[in-house]
């Protein structure tokens, strides 16, 4: 489903070169449920921007299902991330203007879909992360649990084939990390989606099918 | 644009009170000034009383004569009308009137100064004046040489007080004319209608018959606009063969049949000769609005580049979740639009209020300007191109953000 081969991401600056990421090999079957870890800075969330194909790497060759993506243009690669890819992010990143509804239906803007089939799968999708009684508020009327099962709704309503989510319990208490957790091993074990999630929570790593874990930019496991 | 994003614009508006407020009042200032200019340009160009076959009327304002030692632009003189438009082939109808002139009609121990117009008396066919009594006078009037004036209701009221004055007298500059006719006062933008009072061309001199050069504009009525290649062609042949008895040797003149834009256009680039002085105008007209509305555009621009940070972390959820920069550009530029056309809205209401304000003054003599669909139609056509203008290039520069910088909350 997602390979990495021989993967260096650096950052170049006028005065300073740095290495994020050096000579990652990875390859992530189809309904896996992998996490990442390692300590801040290890280059947990560029490998995950690749993966999602939020960057470029610098060197090495990156397949998603099947396609190479290095040479893709910007259309083309907003349309993969719109068709295959959704993302869950820390600090959730919905849209303050927007109510839930409209948040959750922003993944189904870009593609060819009607208002009203928008609609209903926008509010399937909230129906699934239990949020069916909030679809009229706005995002600064939710607690950070419910604005993360918002953010799950949009990455889950276009039924994409991966789940990126980026330390997706990292600003909630463990309750509510526990609720995130429970609804993106459903996910996996039900729809058989691939998720990749990066972590700093061992409990939660453990839960998941294989851990990748980094250090200083390397793979170590 | 769907609904969502389309609610979204609303949403970010009435969110950034500040923002909004500052953009509007630039776009609604430069939008007045914008709407009102097009007011007066359409009260001027558009057909309308008593020029309501302004389309179907072509021009002969300036004429120019050249030669080796000198050169001489002035408008036509009598002669010069006699031999260029007279009787052009394919014209419905033709008639000449003196550029305006300033008379002064003694009422009792009162010396009132007016703005006086000689025409022929097909003058009155051409153009639609609204009688509110009488008529105009006639040709055997003309042929009379009987002292006979059309005047306004204005005119009337100030030197005979209201009440009926067909039939009555008043004294211009000495002499005593006959009331034929009052009609309605004619705003100064209705160039070749406008006056107070008008009376006959009168007794034709032979000096009269002989002047290239002298005070008078030609009028033309075509069928049709279809029928102004062919007429402007038969002018400018006739031009090209225009000869008197005391040309010097190589003597040329230069004149134009114009439309009535053109008409305006070539005195004002001092240009009698027969290339496209309307379109030079039109450039220039353009021109000077795009300079007007650049800088609250650049304003505007940088209002909105400063907006960009604030969003980008909406940005970088929109990319991430597959928005191609084309529709991203699309939908900020929208937004803008959207923002114009409040401000287009606000616009067109201190329009309104400026022009009873103009009309109201007696800055510009008899001023009728209103706001008509056509103008609407135009305000709102300026609004969208200010938005699209002052919207592009912030909305490129949010476009081309890097979705992980954006989702950092990133720089441009």
């Amino acid at each position: 489903m997602i390979t990495l081969n021989n993967i260096d991401k650096v950052y170049r600056t006028e005065r300073v070169e740095t290495l994020a990421l050096q000579n990652i090999n990875l390859d992530i079957a189809d309904g896996e449920f992998v996490s990442i870890m390692g300590p801040s800075g290890c280059g947990k969330s560029t490998l995950l921007n690749l993966i999602g194909l939020l960057d470029k790497p610098t060197k090495g060759k990156l397949l998603l299902d099947g396609t190479h993506i290095n040479g893709a243009g910007d259309r083309s690669l907003a349309k993969m991330r719109n068709e295959k890819l959704g993302f869950v992010f820390q600090s959730f990143h919905l849209v303050p203007d927007l109510t839930v509804l409209d948040n959750v239906e922003i993944p189904l803007l870009y593609r060819k879909i009607a208002a009203g089939e928008r609609k209903k799968l926008a509010l399937a999708a909230l129906d699934r992360v239990g949020l069916s009684s909030r679809v009229h508020h706005f995002p600064t009327q939710l607690s950070g649990g419910q604005q993360q099962r918002v953010a799950i709704a949009r990455a889950i309503v276009g039924k994409p084939r991966i789940v990126l989510a980026d330390e997706p319990t990292g600003n909630l208490d463990s309750a509510m990390g526990d609720e995130i957790m429970g609804i993106l091993q459903e996910l996996n074990e039900k729809d058989g989606t691939t998720v990749v999630m990066v972590t700093h929570d061992d409990r939660f790593a453990q839960q998941t099918g294989r851990t990748i874990r980094l250090f200083d930019g390397r793979q170590v496991a | 644009m769907n609904i969502a994003n389309l609610k979204l614009a609303f949403r970010v508006l009435a969110r950034r009170k500040v923002f909004t407020a500052i953009s509007l009042v630039g776009i609604t200032l430069t939008l007045v000034v914008l709407m009102v200019a097009t007011a007066i340009l359409d009260n001027i160009f558009a057909a309308g009383k008593p020029e309501s076959n302004l389309d179907r009327m072509l021009f002969v304002t300036v004429v120019g004569r050249y030669s080796k030692d000198m050169s001489q632009t002035s408008q036509p003189g009598y002669g010069f009308l006699q031999k260029t438009i007279r009787d052009l082939p394919g014209a419905e109808r033709y008639a000449y009137f003196t550029q305006l002139q300033t008379a002064v009609i003694y009422s009792g121990a009162q010396r009132i100064e007016t703005q006086m117009k000689r025409v022929m008396p097909s003058y009155w066919q051409i153009l639609d004046f609204h009688f509110i009594e009488g008529a105009p006078f006639t040709a055997a009037d003309d042929a009379a040489d009987r002292p006979v004036a059309v005047i306004t209701d204005a005119l009337r009221d100030k030197v005979l007080g209201p009440g009926p004055a067909v039939g009555r007298t008043i004294n211009l500059g000495g002499q005593k004319y006959r009331i034929a006719g009052v009609v309605s006062r004619v705003p100064i933008t209705r160039m070749s209608a406008y006056a107070e009072v008008w009376v006959p061309i009168g007794a034709v001199t032979a000096e009269l018959q002989r002047a290239t050069i002298g005070e008078y504009n030609g009028l033309v009525l075509a069928h049709s606009r279809d029928d102004f290649p062919a007429l402007k062609r038969e002018f400018n042949t006739r031009v090209a063969n225009y000869t008197t008895a005391d040309d010097r040797p190589g003597m040329e003149t230069r004149s134009g049949l114009d439309t009535a834009f053109e008409a305006l256009a070539r005195p004002m680039l001092n240009n009698p000769a027969n290339t496209d002085a309307g379109l030079v105008l039109r450039t220039i007209f353009v021109t000077l609005a795009l300079i007007f509305m650049t800088l609250p555009a650049l304003n505007l621009v940088t209002l909105n580049l400063s907006r960009i940070l604030e969003r980008a972390p909406e940005i970088g959820v929109r990319k991430a979740f597959g928005a191609p920069k084309r529709t991203l550009i699309a939908q900020f530029v929208t937004e803008n639009v959207i923002l114009t056309l409040l401000g287009g809205a606000l616009g067109f209401i201190f329009t309104i209020i400026a022009l009873a304000a103009l009309n109201h003054t007696s800055f510009i003599p008899e001023a009728q300007f209103n706001v008509n669909a056509r103008v609407f139609g135009y305000g709102m056509l300026i609004a969208i191109f200010f938005g699209v203008f002052s919207g592009f290039y912030p909305a490129w520069k949010m476009a081309r953000l890097n979705p992980v910088n954006a989702l950092r909350g990133g720089a441009l």
